[in-house]
């Protein structure tokens, strides 16, 4: 059990959230291809290491905020 | 006490442990061995127990080293498995419970109850957890004295801070400092959830033995267990002893069994030197020689050089292996052992959490060493958790009279041309001679040769086995056992029940039952329920005796004859306002929302990026900046949650906001060509609404909504009041002549009319032009979400499958649904979503998907086997001119109902309930028709803060411009009292702590999401859903009957 | 059971391959001996960054079934089951491969619905399937609590006989025994750290023990892909997170079937030895730290007692974690990549062990001829930008 510093309400319970997978995917503008627009569908970074992610507090404030985690110690630090 | 041990009357005293006191009895055999057989005795004095395994009332296996005898207990040996029946199934309850700390202690020994002390002195909020029912750890096994006195009376005198909980054993050390630990009660397991600033690990060490031919023989046990059942339980472990002592503290033990009145016939020391004259140092234990029943009764002793070799007569080996750290818990944590060549163990080296390891788990075995340690980790600890410095708190490390020890022999495996297998895992009895195979066969990996040869995956885990394994593969390797290293250390440390990790989420409370205002209606009228996600929805309405073939037909025939009524309460509505949220919904509905017009409604389709449909509904727009969405039952809440991602993530700058007034509305459908008639009299402003039109409208006089909607072609209304009229309304309607009708009927009637429904017509696969909705999909928008996925080449496929219609050849048959289409054995072409028996049509009917199919085609639907002819048809089947939908023009003004509108809480089937379950200790009631209002932007000075920009005004309050009133969304229970604390602490997560606690939060209670404001100390509100107060109520109400 | 006393020899790696396998878990092995056995390709190294099988193959719950919705997958799970059946007596190891039958439970209306599809698809597509309502349920499987007073019912369950269990170390051990009488070279604790990539094909890779040419690399690497993949400058569409199991202590035998539920949430079977193997959900986040949340094993025990009330006090001995790698179709990606000679083999999920004779069967062709095997070919990464994935997520109601 996680525990998830929520901008707005301080350190909870990992199972107050949502997982939302890697924050700052761009949706796409104008024209796009269909493999940048497969890209922005299906393609994520999976990295060993630190990863920008998004949380969505859904039985608390119900704010999706990034942090970003390390997927090997899962320690979290919190975003400027 | 009186026990039974394999059906043998037996007598044990209080406070005897089981395996005390089948040794007070002079049993010796316990069991049998799981591959092999042979007999077993007590090992050990504790948790690691590797053989003592027994069967106790419905418990299918323990170790007996654990139970706490009782009277009247009753245990069976096993053969190293446990035995399950379905004639013994237990029903004890279990608990949970969350607790926060500074800095939590685990383990109460000398070290742990150091730490803790020190921890408390300086100012911090503590938890000590052990696993003995007493504290003072190895102290309560030995003769030490402390300041010249017992050392249990040093442990007495300690003034320790906050929580103590005994009989409690950490299992589980989790990511971010949360550990998980068991602690047995009479009258069931709890399992508390730790979350700790610091942590301060102080969980001993276990006794090892080593291998040697005959080693598992009942009387062949851990010198520390010896000592153990000599000096704590008074038990004499046998009368004639060999100590084994391969580490100095064979000597304590021989000192103590002699203190006991047991006989040390020899005291056999590997190392050159004895602390003892007559000592046969630089000698090894060969082997051993047993009774007819397999018992010990002799020693083969040798000296190393091989000279010496004698045989000594003995019903007790009492083995000092030497040490291992109990690192268990620090590995979890992920934490880095190393070897270290001094003590011959694996030792904490990096940890990876806010912890330290204390005393004996970090290799300081002395007394006075390891209270001097945990006193500094104690104190350390809360200086880090309290952001202070370590200040000087005037402890004393108590004086002892304990000789400094010296390092272990480095022995783990005596070689021997007895033909006794040595074992190294008892448990699992793997011999030396397996671990030798293991390696021969190309095996390099401690991991590998575990899965091998099983050694480490016993009852105890590897506990008494792990660093025999790794000593013998290390002398077989060549190598030092710091490079075979260990085998992971995985939760949990000692084995849980099933129903212990489950708490008290079991039968009606595993899941929460979500329920509809009228539902006390439908269970009356003897509804047949359906599972919707977590709702009970009613299937069909069954008069006396009747088959639901029987009754669906009957209420389809009402609705589509008369007039019918459903409980639509469970659909989800949001309410969306803004000044952007026309323009929102424009970009996540497939076609166009900000040009609908004010009180009018619109059918949406909602997909995701990928193209597929995801949900659908009706939209409404109250006003210009404000409309109703409607979602399916199932995915209201997936469906606001996606809503939230957009408009968070996505599109920040759009002025838009969603609240749920799912339970705030309880909904009628009024349908039939009779509809009108029953409007009239709940509703006879809102009678004459033209179809796909809304107004608010006074219903039973109140306040309400009605909203022409339909799902059926007939005429239909969906009549909307608070939670609190809902089943008044209900009521009404059907007194009107309203026929009662469930999901079932509904499924009907929609599929006559050719209506997909999101989750059976599709599967995450289907795209609205599949659906043939492609008149949906707007082609004017620039963009919604899901669009740019239909220019894909597989989506834009002309060939995909689309829905049909289908006739089976026989009118009377039934097609599976979840029959494959097929075209004169070819391949599979589609399937069938959706078949019922018609009342209108006369006949059966089907809905399915298939590609490659026109109208007019023969195919044959496959299913269990069978194959039956259909023809595809249109999906239309009935009223393909929406002729139907303005149904019969009213007869006469009918007179406004008549009958009672009582208003009814949540709860309000509960009072009764709640008020028995009252006491000092803790008051439960509903607070029922509680005005509240969420809202939006500014924020408006009263209420609590739910979120940015989000409040909840309560009670008296004049309501503003822009609030949305969801006085029915929830309901409010309030626990009062002294223990009002300690029933919320059993299922909600947060610290409740009054320096912590910012006085209400949104959060979880049990597996619902509340809001929890603590009125005062002791007095708490809970707001919480309306359709999940039946679930919270009875959560309560069992946490109360727990406590 | 007794294992072989010879297995594999521990060879120092040669300076080069004709294919380099990396990953030497159950798919990394079953590529090496089918690229012997059925393609005469045994110049192979097999290069491992632990021990051999010490990922998902010593972690998962080894659960062997066909009973998949689509076709695609349907017929390339069940090319893997028939492979499974002959597999003992080919490799002359006992593989405690058990056909004693899975029951997927169906608790509601809809996976009613979806369960009675499969079986019919099942059927047509010549895999073994039958409907079973709830007293046929119990007389297969006695101690499941099939009550309607329960809070889920079951309502029904697909079974298929043929499907069953194996014992996943076994399994590995006899392919890894069987690659290395061929010939092929099994490398632990060999971490590839880098590929060397000339005009756009693959050419050695970099590794902890130094450089090894390459004919042809295969990565076989389940979670830990995307990471070698990035090595390599390609993003495949996988996300790595935990997967929980556990197992209880040795019991007496009590159940000799599989019980799987996707409603209520368990995978439960009891293995030769005694203890009940069980599973659980993902972790909801990227993880590549092989352990989970306890919460997840909590929700997993509550259902488990609400399917089997017979377990209340039946303890559980070890929990652990594997890291999955999730494709968003829940369907494996196999073939070509866009560098020329590096091919990928992942993405199998919660579900990779059951394929694993399958998936290095078709895994091999591909490698020994350059092109997808016809049963992986719908699998390759090109559906992704197509959209004609395989979508074994909600239709089959059955992820693992």
């Amino acid at each position: 059990m996680l525990l998830i510093e929520c901008p707005h309400c301080g350190p909870r319970d990992e199972n107050e959230f949502h997982y939302g997978g890697q924050a700052g995917i761009a949706y796409p503008t104008g024209e796009v291809t269909d493999a940048e627009w497969a890209a922005y569908v299906f393609l994520r970074d999976n990295p060993k290491g630190w990863f920008r992610e998004r949380w969505f507090h859904v039985h608390g404030c119900r704010t999706w905020f990034a942090a970003e985690r390390h997927t090997v110690t899962h320690e979290i630090r919190t975003l400027p | 006490m009186r026990f039974t041990f394999d059906g043998r009357e037996l007598h044990g005293e209080p406070g005897d442990t089981l395996a005390a006191a089948l040794l007070r009895n002079g049993v010796r055999v316990v069991g049998h061995s799981v591959d092999l057989g042979r007999p077993r005795g007590v090992f050990s004095a504790g948790s690691e127990e590797p053989n003592a395994l027994v069967r106790v009332g419905a418990d299918p296996m323990l170790a007996a080293t654990t139970v706490e005898l009782y009277d009247g207990l009753e245990a069976w040996s096993l053969r190293g498995k446990g035995r399950v029946s379905l004639d013994d199934v237990d029903e004890r309850r279990c608990d949970k419970g969350y607790l926060h700390c500074d800095v939590l202690v685990v383990g109460g020994g000398p070290a742990g109850l150091a730490a803790a002390s020190a921890a408390g002195r300086a100012g911090a909020r503590v938890i000590l957890v052990d696993e003995q029912p007493r504290l003072g750890g190895d102290l309560l096994n030995s003769r030490l004295l402390l300041d010249g006195a017992p050392a249990l009376d040093w442990v007495d005198a300690l003034d320790l801070p906050g929580r103590v909980l005994t009989r409690t054993t950490a299992v589980g050390y989790y990511d971010h400092n949360y550990v998980v630990a068991v602690e047995r009660r009479e009258r069931g397991d709890r399992l508390w959830h730790l979350r700790a600033r610091r942590v301060v690990l102080a969980t001993g060490a276990h006794e090892r033995s080593l291998a040697f031919p005959g080693n598992d023989r009942p009387g062949v046990m851990l010198a520390s267990a010896a000592r153990t059942y000599a000096n704590r339980y008074g038990v004499r472990p046998g009368s004639r002893a060999v100590v084994l002592a391969c580490a100095d503290s064979g000597y304590e033990a021989a000192r103590d069994l002699r203190a006991s009145g047991v006989e040390v016939a020899a005291i056999v020391d590997p190392r050159p030197e004895g602390l003892e004259p007559g000592t046969l140092a630089g000698h090894v234990v060969t082997g051993t020689t047993a009774d007819t029943e397999g018992v010990l009764t002799g020693v083969f002793v040798r000296d190393l050089a091989g000279r010496d070799d004698r045989l000594i007569e003995a019903d007790l080996l009492a083995v000092a292996g030497g040490w291992n750290p109990a690192v268990h818990l620090f590995s979890q944590s992920q934490g880095r052992v190393t070897f270290d060549g001094h003590l011959q163990a694996f030792v904490p080296d990096v940890p990876a959490q806010a912890q330290r390891s204390a005393g004996a788990c970090r290799g300081l075995y002395g007394t006075r060493e390891a209270i001097a340690d945990g006193h500094a980790a104690g104190a350390e600890a809360a200086a880090l958790a309290l952001g202070t410095t370590v200040a000087a708190d005037g402890f004393r490390v108590p004086g002892c009279d304990e000789p400094a020890l010296r390092p272990p022999a480095a022995l783990w495996h005596v070689e021997s041309t007895s033909p006794e297998p040595a074992f190294a895992d008892l448990h699992r009895d793997v011999t030396v001679a397996d671990l030798a195979r293991a390696t021969g066969a190309g095996m390099r990996s401690v991991e590998h040769v575990k899965r091998y040869t099983t050694a480490g995956t016993g009852a105890d885990q590897g506990k008494t086995s792990g660093a025999v394994v790794v000593g013998v593969m290390s002398a077989l390797l060549g190598a030092v056992p710091g490079q075979v290293g260990t085998t992971t250390f995985r939760p949990p440390y000692t084995p849980v029940p099933f129903a212990t990790l489950a708490g008290r989420d079991r039968g009606a409370l595993s899941d929460p039952v979500r329920t509809t205002a009228m539902h006390d209606s439908h269970v009356a009228r003897g509804a047949v329920f359906e599972d919707v996600g977590q709702w009970k929805r009613p299937r069909y309405f069954p008069l006396d005796g009747e088959s639901m073939e029987a009754a669906v037909l009957r209420e389809c025939r009402a609705a589509r004859t008369s007039v019918a009524a459903m409980d639509a309460s469970t659909l989800g509505k949001i309410d969306i306002r803004g000044a952007d949220a026309g323009e929102f919904l424009d970009r996540v509905y497939t076609n166009m929302f900000s040009t609908l017009a004010v009180g009018a409604c619109r059918y949406g389709l909602l997909c995701r990026a990928d193209g597929m449909v995801f949900d659908d509904g009706t939209t409404t727009r109250l006003a210009d900046d404000r409309y109703l969405m409607t979602t399916t039952t199932g995915n209201a809440a997936a469906v606001l949650d996606w809503l939230e991602e957009w408009r968070q993530t996505e599109w920040p700058g759009l002025d838009v906001s969603f609240t749920s007034v799912t339970d705030h509305w309880a909904t009628v459908v009024v349908a039939g060509p009779r509809a009108r008639q029953v409007v009239a009299a709940v509703a006879p402003d809102a009678v004459d609404l033209a179809f796909m039109r809304y107004a608010p409208a006074d219903v039973l006089g109140v306040p309400g909504r009605v909203f022409r909607i339909s799902f059926s072609g007939e005429l239909a209304y969906e009549v909307n009041v608070p939670w609190a009229y809902g089943r008044a309304l209900w009521e009404a309607v059907l007194e009107l002549g309203g026929v009662p009708y469930g999901t079932e009927t509904m499924h009907v009637l929609r599929a006559e009319k050719g209506f997909a429904i999101v989750g059976q017509e599709t599967d995450g696969t289907v795209t609205p032009h599949d659906l043939g909705m492609s008149w949906i999909v707007s082609p004017r928008k620039p963009d919604f979400v899901g669009k740019r996925s239909y220019s894909r080449p597989d989506t834009a496929r002309t060939d995909r499958k689309r829905l049909v219609g289908l006739l089976p050849d026989d009118p009377a048959f039934l097609v599976e649904e979840g029959a494959q289409l097929v075209n004169a054995g070819g391949p599979m072409l589609g399937h069938v979503t959706s078949s019922y028996a018609s009342d209108v049509l006369g006949r059966t009917f089907a809905l399915a998907l298939a590609r490659e199919v026109a109208p007019g085609d023969r195919l044959t639907a496959v299913s269990g086997g069978a194959a039956h002819g259909v023809t595809v048809v249109d999906p239309v089947f009935y009223d393909k001119e929406n002729a139907r939908r303005d149904g019969d023009p009213l007869e006469g003004a009918p007179p406004p109902y008549a009958g009672e509108v009582r208003a009814e809480s949540p709860a309000a089937a509960f009072a009764a309930r709640f008020e028995r379950a009252g006491g000092q200790a803790v008051t439960l009631r509903e607070v029922p028709f509680e005005p509240m209002w969420e809202v939006r932007g500014d924020d408006p000075g009263v209420g609590l803060r739910l979120g940015p920009s989000w409040w909840l005004v309560t009670g008296d309050a004049t309501p503003r411009p822009g609030w949305v009133d969801v006085s029915g969304q929830r309901t409010v229970l309030e626990l009062s009292g002294p223990s009002a604390e300690d029933v919320l602490i059993t299922g909600c997560p947060l610290d409740l702590h009054p320096s912590v606690f910012p006085g209400h939060a949104q959060t979880l209670l049990g597996r619902t999401s509340v809001v929890l404001e603590r009125r005062e100390p002791g007095r708490y509100r809970v707001y919480v859903r309306s359709s999940f107060a039946r679930y919270l109520a009875e959560w309560l109400l069992d946490a109360i009957d727990a406590l | 059971m007794s294992h072989p006393d010879f297995l594999w020899r521990n060879p120092d790696p040669r300076p080069a391959y004709d294919v380099v396998i990396v990953g030497g878990g159950g798919h990394g092995l079953a590529t090496a001996y089918y690229l012997a056995k059925n393609h005469g390709i045994t110049n192979v190294a097999v290069l491992e960054r632990g021990w051999l099988a010490g990922g998902n193959m010593a972690r998962n719950t080894t659960i062997i079934r066909s009973n998949y919705l689509w076709d695609e997958s349907a017929a390339i799970y069940e090319h893997s089951l028939k492979l499974w059946e002959g597999l003992s007596e080919e490799l002359d190891y006992d593989l405690q491969f058990s056909q004693r039958g899975v029951l997927n439970l169906a608790h509601n209306l809809s996976d009613v619905r979806e369960g009675r599809r499969r079986v019919n698809a099942n059927q047509l597509n010549g895999v073994d399937a039958e409907w079973l309502d709830p007293d046929e349920v119990k007389k297969f499987c006695p101690i499941l609590n099939v009550s309607d007073r329960a809070r889920y019912p079951v309502m029904g369950a697909t079974l298929q006989r043929r499907a069953g269990i194996a014992k996943h170390d076994h399994v590995a051990w006899a392919l890894a025994r069987a690659a290395d009488a061929y010939g092929v070279d099994l490398i632990q604790g060999c971490e590839v750290t880098g590929f060397e990539i000339t005009g756009g094909r693959v050419t050695a890779v970099e590794t902890s023990r130094g450089r090894i040419a390459a004919g042809k690399v295969a990565l076989a690497a389940a979670g830990h892909t995307s990471v070698l993949a990035e090595r390599a400058g390609i993003r495949l569409p996988l996300q790595s997170h935990p997967l929980q199991a556990l197992v209880s202590e040795l019991l007496e035998p009590v159940l000799d079937c599989v019980v799987m539920s996707n409603a209520v949430h368990v995978y439960v079977s009891q293995a030769h030895k005694g203890e009940l193997v069980m599973g659980a959900g993902i972790d909801a986040y990227n993880s590549y730290g092989q352990r989970g949340g306890v919460h997840v094993i909590e929700a997993q025990m509550a259902a488990a007692l609400e399917l089997f009330p017979i377990f209340s006090r039946v303890r559980v001995l070890r929990t652990w974690a594997g890291i999955v790698d999730v494709s968003p179709d829940a369907s494996p990606v196999i073939g070509p990549t866009p560098v020329e000679g590096l091919y990928v083999n992942a993405g199998w999920g919660t579900g990779g062990f059951k394929a694993t004779p399958g998936s290095g069967w078709v895994y091999a062709d591909t490698l020994a001829h350059d092109r997808p095997h016809p049963l992986a070919e719908p699998f390759g990464l090109e559906r992704f930008t197509t959209g004609a994935l395989i979508d074994e997520h909600g239709a089959a109601a059955v992820a693992h």
